[in-house]
């Protein structure tokens, strides 16, 4: 099978260094010959991918240890659903996991585009080609190629990392790569766009859909992250501002600052320089992440081995970086803005603040994670910062982003009135000041945490309010019943009230963020009968207590596990059972150093966090850390919320009138001739 | 004054926060990354280098590592093969420590010469790639 994988990868990078020069060229002279042959080069290049990701998962299911890749990454006791996930689990089966999402994302790009844009897809073709050709040479030519054979077969693989072991990294990757990867398609409409110098507000159409879809699956492949983090890795939190996270929060922030300001432009026909850039920034971010992943320049619990793949990337980011800006740079000047901001009181500026703020975030977390090179240039010597830094540069951005997600949505379109002003924000204001209050006399005073959480009751009320609104004009116009009015009101406005939906999941991701704020934690040594207690943020005591500890085998491991009791204020709420986790191979010896598998008792208002450090010398003593973490179920639970939302922003449908409407129309104030 | 004016107004203000917020988080939080020699370098030159949050990053000294689980304590050496520096640290190691592996020790150098640890990270390279065994 290795010979079918060797050859298909060679048949990919031939077809798609043709459609690429194919696309190019086809674009530029418009010729239908050679657009047609582009795309069908881009459909090859998919279905030669497909084989040989077919090949290496049929040497991953046969369990060919003669091939590296499967001896380094499976063994035969691994479980079948982690056979499977092995294709990306490793640097070599992650490339070309990448080429080949991207071909396939090329070639629904090609399919589903309309005829309208079809001027730009040669181009959007090649692009593809290109960027896929790439990655489809770091396989053949940089030693990363996953069909390598070994001089010798193994009887067993090595296996896969026990902390990898987890159905959060079955889907946590990939969902990141879609992210990363499907910001290639607005990237080569952009790049389209500018080569054809066809820069209205249409083609925005054309990728509106793609950034949505890229930002949503970077969203989900965050929260998954996230999640297992937390429950993979015994330190106790979720979030740690590694390198590896920022590189996927970094284009996550661009894109979310082109979804907003997208609509300016829309509307207002202003932006258009700098959404063009926020496009070509988020899709080189996105290579930037690759690049921090793959190469080990900046050290990271995520990252894979340190290998000479690192230089063919940035080799790629600065090229792809120079070529792309001057083309940009040569387009400037058709790119004036058709009208201009005639107040500060108004929706458009109040996006306007809202991209300068993701910037800014943007910016200084690029700044924070890149700062022990930069430093190391400048003065010779590394300097780094860590989450402390993140932590306080970005929560009180974060702050203000989250008044503006309020904010922004009541002020109308060109400029707001005053009467306009107190009707929309008498009762959302009033709920977060009542918000605060309640938080004051309940005797809450970390200050971070009060103003988060009483500017989340402040944007939830807004949102209530637009929802509740909407409904009733529904209820008074065609004398619906409210729960129908509110069913319709978000089916036939899906993109405005499918945003709020989004926005309420990040109101409740900013209050879960902040009960964070009062984790506790305590470290005891104990032996059974023993006990340690932790008095949580709500004023109740914890007790857990050491019953004792217990030693099996599993399929793939040996486990020693504690069983420890829970008692809130003395009564029994239940166990927690962490354990060490020592893996082994089919012939029972061990693989890998032994893994923590932390226990959480995962409830509304808090988790209890606990993790077995080890015993004391083989006898039943044994070192605990237990921790209270206030509000996490709400990161899952607004995680999913952002993704429903996301969702109903993206689900297709509603009248191509409608859809055309939303483009190019312009806002008039009342009065206002046309 | 016009709208493009106090939206310029506003735009350097935060602007200004963010570079402001940047400036003095790495002031205030920003650590030294060093080598073992090149933290006694920083001695030789400033004697009053003590106690001063920092980074070390080196390989541990094989056979040097002592646990002990009861009180948590761990002690071992670092090394990046001239300088050495003797590390303590309480608390729960990471899992993929081991004498073997090159560490991240979060803390500070004390006048006793001993740094003492307030985070110890195991920088595996190979973290998530095990050797496969010939």
């Amino acid at each position: 099978m290795t010979v079918l994988g060797n050859l298909a990868l060679w048949l990919a990078l031939l077809v798609g260094v043709w459609g690429a020069l194919a696309g190019f060229v086809g674009g530029r002279q418009a010729r239908p010959d050679l657009a047609h042959s582009a795309r069908r080069a881009v459909f090859a290049m998919c279905g030669a991918l497909l084989v040989a990701v077919f090949a290496l998962e049929w040497a991953l299911f046969q369990h060919d240890f003669n091939v590296e890749y499967v001896a380094a990454y499976t063994s035969r006791n691994l479980p079948i659903f982690y056979t499977w996930s092995a294709l990306y689990a490793g640097q070599k089966g992650s490339l070309l996991f990448w080429a080949t999402v991207l071909s396939v994302f090329g070639s629904l790009a090609l399919v589903l585009t309309p005829r309208r844009h079809a001027e730009l897809l040669p181009t959007v073709a090649g692009v593809v080609a290109l960027v896929a050709s790439f990655f489809i040479s770091v396989m053949l030519f940089g030693h990363a190629n996953p069909f390598q054979r070994l001089p010798y077969t193994p009887l067993d693989g090595s296996g896969l990392n026990p902390q990898l072991q987890n159905p959060g990294m079955v889907f946590h990757p990939p969902m990141l790569y879609l992210g990363y990867i499907s910001i290639t398609i607005p990237f080569a409409f952009a790049i389209a766009a500018l080569l054809a110098k066809r820069l209205d507000a249409d083609w925005l159409v054309a990728i509106r859909k793609w950034t949505l879809l890229s930002w949503l699956f970077l969203s989900i492949g965050i929260c998954l992250g996230m999640w297992w983090a937390y429950v993979e890795l015994g330190w106790g939190g979720y979030w740690a501002w590694d390198p590896v996270e920022n590189a996927s929060l970094l284009p996550w922030l661009t894109m979310t600052a082109f979804l907003h300001s997208v609509m300016v432009q829309e509307k207002r026909g202003m932006l258009r320089k700098w959404n063009l850039a926020l496009i070509i920034g988020s899709w080189l971010l996105s290579i930037f992440g690759t690049f921090i992943t793959r190469s080990g320049v900046i050290s990271s619990v995520h990252s894979f081995t340190q290998s000479s793949v690192g230089y063919f990337f940035l080799a790629f980011l600065v090229v792809a970086a120079a070529a792309s800006f001057t083309l940009y740079a040569i387009r400037l000047p058709l790119l004036t803005a058709e009208t201009q901001l005639e107040s500060m009181v108004s929706r458009e500026a109040s996006f306007l603040f809202n991209n300068l703020l993701l910037i800014g975030i943007a910016f200084s977390v690029l700044w924070g994670t890149l700062f022990p090179i930069l430093s190391e240039l400048v003065q010779g010597t590394k300097v780094t910062v860590g989450p402390p830094f993140f932590n306080q540069v970005n929560v009180p951005l974060g702050l203000a982003l989250l008044a503006l997600t309020g904010i922004g949505p009541l002020i109308a379109w060109r400029r707001a009135s005053l009467p306009n002003l107190q009707r929309q924000f008498a009762v959302p204001a009033t709920a977060g000041g009542f918000t605060l209050l309640v938080l004051l006399v309940g005797g809450m005073r970390d200050l971070y945490a009060l103003l988060a959480i009483a500017l989340g009751g402040f944007v939830a009320a807004t949102i209530v309010q637009e929802f509740a609104r909407g409904a009733r004009a529904r209820h008074r116009q065609y004398g619906e019943a409210y729960p129908l009015a509110l069913a319709r009101l978000l089916g036939r406005n899906r993109r405005r009230y499918g945003g709020y939906i989004v926005h309420t999941g990040i109101v409740i991701l900013f209050v879960a963020f902040a009960g964070m704020a009062f984790k506790t934690e305590t470290e005891a040594t104990l032996r059974p009968g023993e006990s340690a207690s932790l008095r949580s943020p709500y004023g109740h005591t914890y007790t857990f207590t050491h019953l004792g500890i217990s030693q099996y085998d599993a399929l793939n491991r040996q486990i020693t596990a504690a069983t420890v009791e829970v008692r809130r204020n003395g009564k029994p709420i239940g166990f927690l059972t962490p354990e060490k986790r020592q893996h082994v191979d089919g012939l029972g010896r061990p693989t890998f150093q032994p893994s923590t598998e932390p226990a959480i008792m995962s409830m509304l208002r808090e988790d209890l966090y606990g993790v077995l450090g080890g015993t004391v010398d083989g006898t039943e003593q044994a070192v605990f850390r237990f921790t209270i973490n206030p509000l996490v179920w709400w990161v899952w639970y607004g995680g999913m919320v952002v993704a429903l939302g996301g969702l109903i922003v993206m689900w297709p449908g509603g009248s191509p009138a409608a859809r055309r409407a939303q483009a190019g129309y312009t806002v008039r104030l009342v009065g206002e001739k046309p | 004054m016009n709208a493009g004016t106090k939206f310029a107004i506003g735009a350097a203000l935060i602007v200004g926060s963010v570079g402001y917020l940047m400036a003095s988080g790495v002031k205030q939080t920003g650590q030294y990354f060093l080598t073992p020699t090149e933290l006694s370098q920083k001695i030789a030159v400033d004697p009053s280098f003590y106690n001063v949050g920092m980074k070390v990053g080196a390989h541990v000294v094989r056979g040097s590592v002592t646990k002990d689980v009861a009180t948590q304590t761990l002690s071992f050496q670092v090394t990046d093969g001239s300088a050495r520096y003797p590390v303590v640290f309480h608390g729960l190691p990471p899992d993929t420590f081991t004498d073997s592996v090159e560490v991240v020790v979060e803390g500070r150098l004390q006048q006793d010469g001993v740094i003492h640890a307030t985070n110890v990270l195991a920088k595996c390279g190979s973290r998530y790639e095990s050797v496969p065994k010939a």
